[in-house]
């Protein structure tokens, strides 16, 4: 069974990333915490409940950024007892505090490593790239995308962004590593990375299968209806067996009294 | 008074918080209070700081202590519960039947204290209620939230008997009574449920959870490990609560529940194995990484030692004997749940993860206040059978066991 209504990506938000054009300025960094109201810092380098994207400086020519990557089926959503995490039609992977009781079973969760928890906080949340939701529902595309100056971070729809990357690519073939980082991992995401370099050099996380992550919990899951009815008829009927025979035995015994009586 | 005083000789007793009132506390009274004390120093700071003030918990490790011991281990030792009612009320094998209720304490005992764990651990504790009306029927977390909440309730109202009956409620007890079966049978299900659920947490992490540990099988391995697990603990807790109350051990009986162990841990062994192996993960178990020395004491202390002490009749036979095998099986089956939720992440993570002297307090707590109110469980309610009769102030029959000892 897919657990998932296939929702169509043609009009979905997404973001490339073309790690080749970016210049490394950080200006990503700084213009994600400005626009969800946190203290700028564009020094970060690792996700935090501080800096929903990072950038990593590989060597002078690669910077990579970090950030969640709005997975099409996500683990966080489907760890997330109470569905705080979802994944919306306009295509972002939401998060809703109000909701969160702070079981950090996303954190384990997520195959990325993305969502980060406010320790210090007395009313603790989960903070990670919301892809800016609500500046797309206003229409804009994300803050890092408006403020990037090499066009090394796109917002468009997904279906547009692989076919601008595939364009790219066939335009300088020799330019890129032909993988489009986040096509096919764990099922598709909608940040999409295309490095000049192998794959393997960035710090991304590598060996991720193809299929979707909540499948493998949902294999589980989806035997609970059968553990309750078979599990439950199982020892109903057990208990009639082991009864009965006592009562039969119990019975034998009466009448073998009554017998020698 | 001077029988008190004899008692007073078995340190279990006050462990369990029985010590002889005559003389004072005691230092194992001191000690349980200096014990609560701390946590409540910790769990001060911890609701006025947040989780980051007082645990060594990181983005890294989202996961420590209070989940892998407090919760995990809570939770499967507490596995007792659901199988010895099993066995005495659907398998029909009454012999059981002096056991059932000791058993039903622990487990009642147990699962509220992980509730108790879960309120420290949660980031908005006052959010526990939500996934029973925001449902997410996708998530293991929504699916064991409902299995611990229909659970403990089911616990509640087996315990709620022996409460009855102390108060001497006959038409509540009665009541009650008829309930046994569904409630023993609705129990067995949902104990299968969420404790296999307990290991699919981890179905989602395989680039995550180290091979010796991540497994499809996860969640059968850690049914199986709960049963040996619960079962390792009706032989421990037998022993302490007779040494404590000078009650006679239930030998022959007690020696049942051991070869029963023994093949449980034989099924769990083979399982385990055969899963490694099944794999391909085979080549981990000897390559002398920190991973393979924690299975390998995980396997030996937990599985392979007391299965096979349990397999010797002599073993079955002999009080320490059966203590030593049960708490090797206690032991193993807690290495086992730190290896999956601690060690087996720390290649994947980078970095270990050493619980704050803060988390192990409130570890200490939670395990303190547990055989605390095991110990006025005992006192108060009629948790023996053979204790019924003239139960609370009144002179308990002089108990055969002390006669031995002293």
């Amino acid at each position: 069974m897919t657990t998932t209504a296939k929702i169509p990506t043609t009009s979905q938000r997404a973001l490339l990333i073309d790690v080749k054009l970016c210049i490394g300025c950080r200006g990503c960094v700084g213009a994600c915490q400005e626009a969800h109201g946190l203290p700028v810092d564009d020094t970060a380098t690792e996700l935090s409940a501080k800096a929903l994207t990072a950038m990593v400086d590989v060597n002078d020519d690669v910077h990579v950024r970090k950030l969640c990557m709005h997975c099409l089926d996500p683990s966080c959503a489907s760890a997330c007892p109470v569905s705080a995490f979802k994944r919306t039609e306009a295509g972002p992977v939401t998060y809703e505090e109000s909701k969160c009781l702070g079981c950090r079973y996303c954190m384990v969760a997520c195959p990325f490593g993305v969502p980060k928890y406010e320790w210090h906080a007395v009313v603790p949340a989960v903070r990670k790239c919301d892809l800016c939701a609500e500046r797309g529902a206003k229409g804009l595309p994300t803050a890092c995308s408006e403020i990037c100056p090499a066009e090394a971070t796109v917002t468009g729809t997904r279906d547009e962004l692989l076919a601008l990357a595939r364009k790219r690519m066939a335009a300088d073939p020799q330019g890129y590593f032909p993988h489009i980082y986040g096509e096919h991992e764990v099922g598709g995401t909608s940040v999409l990375i295309m490095s000049p370099v192998p794959i393997e050099q960035l710090p991304l996380k590598l060996g991720l299968p193809t299929t979707a992550m909540p499948n493998l919990t949902w294999a589980a899951l989806e035997k609970v209806p059968g553990v309750v009815t078979v599990g439950g008829a199982a020892l109903m009927a057990l208990f009639w067996v082991t009864h009965r025979r006592e009562e039969v035995s119990a019975a034998a015994r009466k009448e073998s009294n009554h017998g020698t009586h | 008074m001077a029988r008190t005083d004899t008692l007073a000789q078995f340190p279990e007793r006050r462990l369990l918080g029985l010590g002889a009132r005559a003389r004072g506390l005691g230092f194992y009274g001191w000690l349980f209070l200096a014990i609560l004390a701390a946590g409540a120093v910790v769990l001060f700071r911890r609701f006025t700081g947040g989780l980051g003030a007082v645990t060594n918990l990181s983005d890294t490790w989202p996961w420590g202590l209070w989940v892998g011991f407090d919760i995990l281990c809570g939770v499967g030792l507490a596995a007792g519960g659901f199988v010895i009612t099993t066995v005495v009320y659907v398998f029909d094998l009454k012999k059981y039947k002096p056991i059932v209720r000791p058993t039903i304490v622990t487990a009642f005992l147990g699962y509220v204290l992980v509730v108790v764990a879960l309120l420290f651990d949660l980031g908005r504790p006052w959010n526990i209620w939500h996934p029973l009306v925001m449902w997410n029927p996708r998530s293991v977390m929504f699916e064991v939230g409902w299995c611990v909440t229909l659970y403990t309730t089911v616990l509640a109202l087996e315990f709620s008997g022996m409460v009855f009956e102390r108060l001497g409620w006959n038409r509540a007890l009665v009541a009650q009574q008829t309930a046994t079966l569904p409630l023993v049978v609705v129990g067995a299900v949902l104990s299968t449920l969420h404790q296999s659920s307990l290991g699919s947490f981890y179905l989602i992490v395989p680039g995550k959870l180290h091979p010796l540990w991540y497994s499809a099988a996860l969640p059968i391995i850690f049914w199986m490990s709960a049963v040996c697990a619960g079962l390792g603990m009706v032989i421990v807790e037998s022993r302490l609560s007779s040494r404590a109350f000078g009650r006679k051990l239930e030998l022959p009986l007690l020696g049942d529940v051991g070869r029963a162990l023994a093949g449980a841990l034989f099924v769990y062994s083979v399982l385990r194995v055969y899963d490694i192996v099944a794999r391909g993960a085979s080549s981990y178990l000897f390559d002398g990484s920190r991973e393979s020395f924690f299975f390998g004491l995980e396997f030996a202390l937990g599985a392979l030692l007391p299965m096979l002490l349990l397999s010797r009749a002599p073993v079955r036979r002999s009080p320490n004997g059966l203590y030593a095998s049960g708490l090797l099986v206690v032991m193993g089956f807690v290495v086992n749940r730190l290896n999956v939720s601690l060690t087996g992440f720390e290649a994947a993570q980078g970095r270990t993860y050493v619980p704050a002297m803060s988390e192990l307090v409130v570890t200490l707590m939670l395990v303190a206040v547990g055989f605390f109110a095991f110990g006025q469980a005992v006192k108060w309610l009629p948790v023996y059978p053979e204790e019924e009769a003239g139960h609370g102030q009144k002179e308990r029959p002089a108990p055969v066991l002390l006669a031995k000892a002293s």
